[in-house]
């Protein structure tokens, strides 16, 4: 056994002015090449233990430390993280923080000139990384014009420059969109597996990157509850935090199947093996011609109208080309495509925000729109003043009226901006939210789904731009997939979210689409049907 | 946002492809020569000098733009001058006894001299525009990172911080008006968003600061001074700087250039006016003829 690379030994950590600990006696060991996969709900304790072992806490955010991390046999009570950036490159969640340079040949360069390397070791060192990430053909560009999945490339770049032994990275992929994430995965694998780069990677969509990871580290409550390979996490998860389970785990464990499979080809080859699957799959769904296009029922009038609305910037490309869409009342949209599709745009031109430079939008009545970052909203220093008793009661913060909405929980944070915007008194029409789940883990976005599910029961049109298809299906009843401006497929969400990889469900994923089952439950009921109907036969 | 501030973005252009420190002492040069001429028909033909370069760096619109802007400097600069200034012969306006300030006579000389330094006002700041947006920043800023890297890096942090902060007021203002009620009004309404601004800030300067804590901000070192092969877009440059400085001094001491506004405007053009004016255009310009071994 070699010496750990990082360690700690019964760490407790309180923030600044906070009685309950973030970390309870952490004990654990982390060996060179390993990939760690931190799993564990929102507020508990996974982005504490990255800071920790890279020194931020408690040097940078100080509070009550006990315990020892050792970092690469450096303690990190004595050395600060400047001197421990030696050994550790950083990834937080948010690019646009971790972008302080003007290019991006100058951002990689940063650290190494930073460490006192010398001009021929920079420029070495800039190269072989911009190659390594495939990011060479953006070494001249401006940090400004990137996309949010580049940005979160380059800061790579600048973490990964020194070439640390270790990289820890919090959430990353939060704010990219399914390809983008996946290969950002995929990335982080091929640095793990060819330069044996220790990677410890905090993630809420785990069905993402278990399949990747040697390892899963599971925190409750800022304590250890879980630590072993990606089975034996599922198996605790099965167990004590059904929460942390994935929607494949999930699909195998409700159907009363074994072992609990790490990805889509473990749960496939379990499903086969025990005769609910067939060995070759049919063909995708997505290729039904009845797929491609929803018609709104034109019986009712509509939510919401686009006519041939257009986006054209005055100096620039056109952001939307051409969308017609409409929503009828009590209808769910899930709206869905890459980063720069013009989902913001098309849901900002439907709440008023935009001007289309072409079309028409028409509104049976107010557009309530919640945006990216519900932060934005805030602006009281109690929640009661925010909005109205009414509004919070409807969302289910009544009992947080005296709270401080920035010292409330991701999912609470959420929810208060989805108050603010929808308001009391007048119902708005149509309900829009902007990529509402970003890092919000799967309980706080379940309640979401079914907070937005009972607004459409009540008449309300729903439409939801996300990249993130297990919300899609949890709370939308028709899909619209948009690329480059365009609506490219618009479907019910059975139709459209069973087809593909990307835009698809896991559990529509194992089963190849079969039967539109998109959740683990529609899918087992799926299966229960199939091995009903073969006994019958 | 992106639209409303200007800052460097690497293009296709000579100015862009000439390396940081000469491109900075190029301009160095033209605010020597700005500041070193009073006569007006070589600043003007320093203005279009400078604007024409401004096309050749691609940033033309840009610095039009910049120039209309500035109409809020040099407007001011002539006004106050026209009302201040005591020296001038040819009076066409009286406002009379102005007590302690003796007689308001606004002269023509005042209105020439006005209009003369806010044209090298003018001149100061689209050179200071076209610096932002053909030099490197990061590339300036890592020759003075040399002297004292800290402040450099403070400096580049708060260019690269701009934009972002920008993009983060325009986010909060528009979720603002997406309230039903519509953005907070009244002056206890504007004070709690004032905060929320600052609060937002606050907590992204956190963020950066972390990053560049974990990057060795706090153990950073001198950067190593690189070794790069001269361009011939830096030796044209570099080569341009130079004469530019030369016709300035040579201008001046030969007398080329003589510029009198009180009592009476004296300001002759004679063939060394029409030679420097041309001079100083071919200085200027030259280096943009020459495209080879550009990139975007």
């Amino acid at each position: 056994m070699t010496a750990p690379l990082l360690s700690f030994d019964r760490v407790t950590y309180r923030y600044p002015g906070v009685d309950a600990p973030a970390l309870s006696e952490v004990t654990i060991e982390i060996q060179p090449g390993e990939f760690c996969l931190l799993a564990g709900l929102s507020g508990h304790g996974k982005s504490t233990l990255l800071r920790a072992a890279c020194g931020l806490v408690p040097h940078f955010h100080g509070g009550r430390f006990a315990g020892r991390v050792t970092l690469a046999g450096l303690d990190t009570r004595e050395y600060g993280p400047a001197r421990l950036g030696a050994f550790v490159g950083v990834l937080f969640q948010d690019p646009e923080t971790q972008l302080v340079m003007s290019t991006v040949r100058a951002e990689l360069a940063l650290a190494l000139e930073s460490r006192g390397h010398s001009a021929a070791s920079v420029a070495r060192g800039v190269e072989e990384v911009a190659l390594a990430l495939g990011i060479d053909s953006l070494l001249d560009r401006s940090t400004h014009d990137l996309s949010g999945g580049e940005k979160q490339r380059v800061a790579l770049g600048a973490a990964l420059a020194g070439r640390p032994a270790l990289v820890l990275l919090d959430e990353p992929t939060s704010q990219l969109d399914p390809v983008a994430g996946d290969e950002l995965i995929g990335l982080l694998r091929r640095l793990n597996q060819e330069w044996e780069t220790t990677i410890v990677l905090a993630e809420h969509r785990l069905e993402r990157c278990l399949a990747a990871c040697d390892r899963v580290i599971a925190l409750q409550g800022g304590r250890v509850r879980s630590d072993g390979d990606p089975q034996a996490f599922l198996q605790w998860a099965g167990r004590q935090a059904p929460a942390l389970q994935t929607p494949a785990a999930k699909l195998i464990s409700l159907a009363g199947l074994h072992p609990a499979p790490t990805g889509v080809r473990q749960a496939r080859a379990t499903l086969r093996a025990n005769g609910l699957l067939p060995e070759v799959m049919p063909p995708n769904p997505v290729d039904r011609p009845e797929a491609k296009r929803h018609r709104a029922a034109k019986s009712t009038a509509a939510a919401l109208e686009m006519n041939g609305v257009w986006h054209e910037l005055r100096r620039g490309p056109a952001i939307l080309r051409g969308v017609t869409l409409r929503l009828a009342p009590g209808e769910s949209v899930a709206l869905m495509g890459r980063n720069g599709a013009g989902k913001s745009t098309l849901l900002r031109h439907a709440a008023g925000l935009l001007e289309p430079t072409r079309g028409r939008v028409q509104r049976a009545g107010r557009v309530a729109l919640l945006l990216q970052n519900p932060g934005d909203y805030f602006i009281h220093e109690r929640v009661a003043e925010e909005t109205s008793a009414e509004a919070l009661a409807a969302v289910g913060l009544g009992e947080m009226a005296e709270r401080n909405p920035r010292d409330l929980s991701g999912g609470e944070r959420q929810r208060l901006a989805l108050a603010i915007v929808a308001g009391a008194g007048e119902r708005p029409a149509v309900l829009a939210l902007d990529e509402p789940t970003r890092g919000m883990d799967r309980d706080a976005k379940a309640e979401l789904a079914r907070q937005l599910r009972r607004r459409a029961d009540e008449g309300q049109a729903v439409i939801v731009a996300t990249h993130d298809p297990e919300f899609a299906a949890a709370c939308a009843t028709r899909a619209v997939l948009l690329a480059d401006g365009r609506v490219i497929a618009d479907g019910t969400a059975s139709e459209l979210l069973a087809g593909g990889w990307y835009f698809a469900t896991e559990t529509a994923r194992i089963l190849g689409g079969a039967g539109g089952a998109l959740l683990p439950e529609q899918g087992v009921e799926l299966l229960r049907v199939r091995t009903a109907l073969e006994v019958v036969a | 946002m992106k639209g409303a501030l200007l800052f460097y973005r690497r293009m296709a252009s000579p100015l862009h492809a000439t390396r940081a420190g000469v491109g900075a002492l190029w301009l160095a040069a033209l605010s020597v020569a700005i500041i070193l001429m009073y006569h007006p028909l070589v600043l003007l033909a320093l203005l279009a000098a400078v604007l024409c370069a401004g096309a050749g760096a691609g940033v033309g619109r840009l610095l039009a733009r910049s120039m209309r802007t500035g109409a809020i400097v040099w407007l001011p600069i002539v006004v106050v001058n026209v009302l201040v200034s005591r020296d001038g012969l040819t009076v066409f306006a009286r406002l009379g006894d102005l007590g302690p300030f003796g007689q308001g006579n606004l002269t023509l000389e005042a209105v020439v001299f006005g209009a003369v330094i806010a044209l090298k006002v003018m001149l100061l700041i689209l050179i200071t525009t076209l610096g932002s947006l053909a030099v490197d920043p990061d590339e300036t800023l890592r020759i003075l990172r040399r002297l004292s890297f800290r402040s450099a890096l403070t400096a580049s942090l708060a260019t690269r911080m701009i934009p972002v902060l920008g993009a983060d007021a325009q986010r909060l203002a528009e979720a603002q008006r997406t309230r039903p009620q519509g953005p907070p009004r009244g002056a206890r309404g504007r004070v709690a968003l004032l905060r929320a601004v600052i609060g937002g800030s606050l907590d992204r300067a956190m963020d950066v600061a972390a990053t560049l804590e974990v990057r060795g901000f706090a153990t950073a070192r001198r950067a190593p001074r690189l070794a790069r092969p001269w361009s011939r877009h830096d030796i044209a440059f570099l080569a341009s700087a130079i004469a530019i400085v030369g016709l300035a001094l040579v201008g001046r001491l030969a007398g080329a250039v003589r510029f009198d506004a009180y009592p009476e405007v004296h300001a002759p053009i004679g063939a060394g006016t029409i030679v420097l004016c041309v001079a100083f255009l071919a200085a200027v310009l030259l280096p943009f003829g020459d495209r080879r071994g550009i990139d975007g």
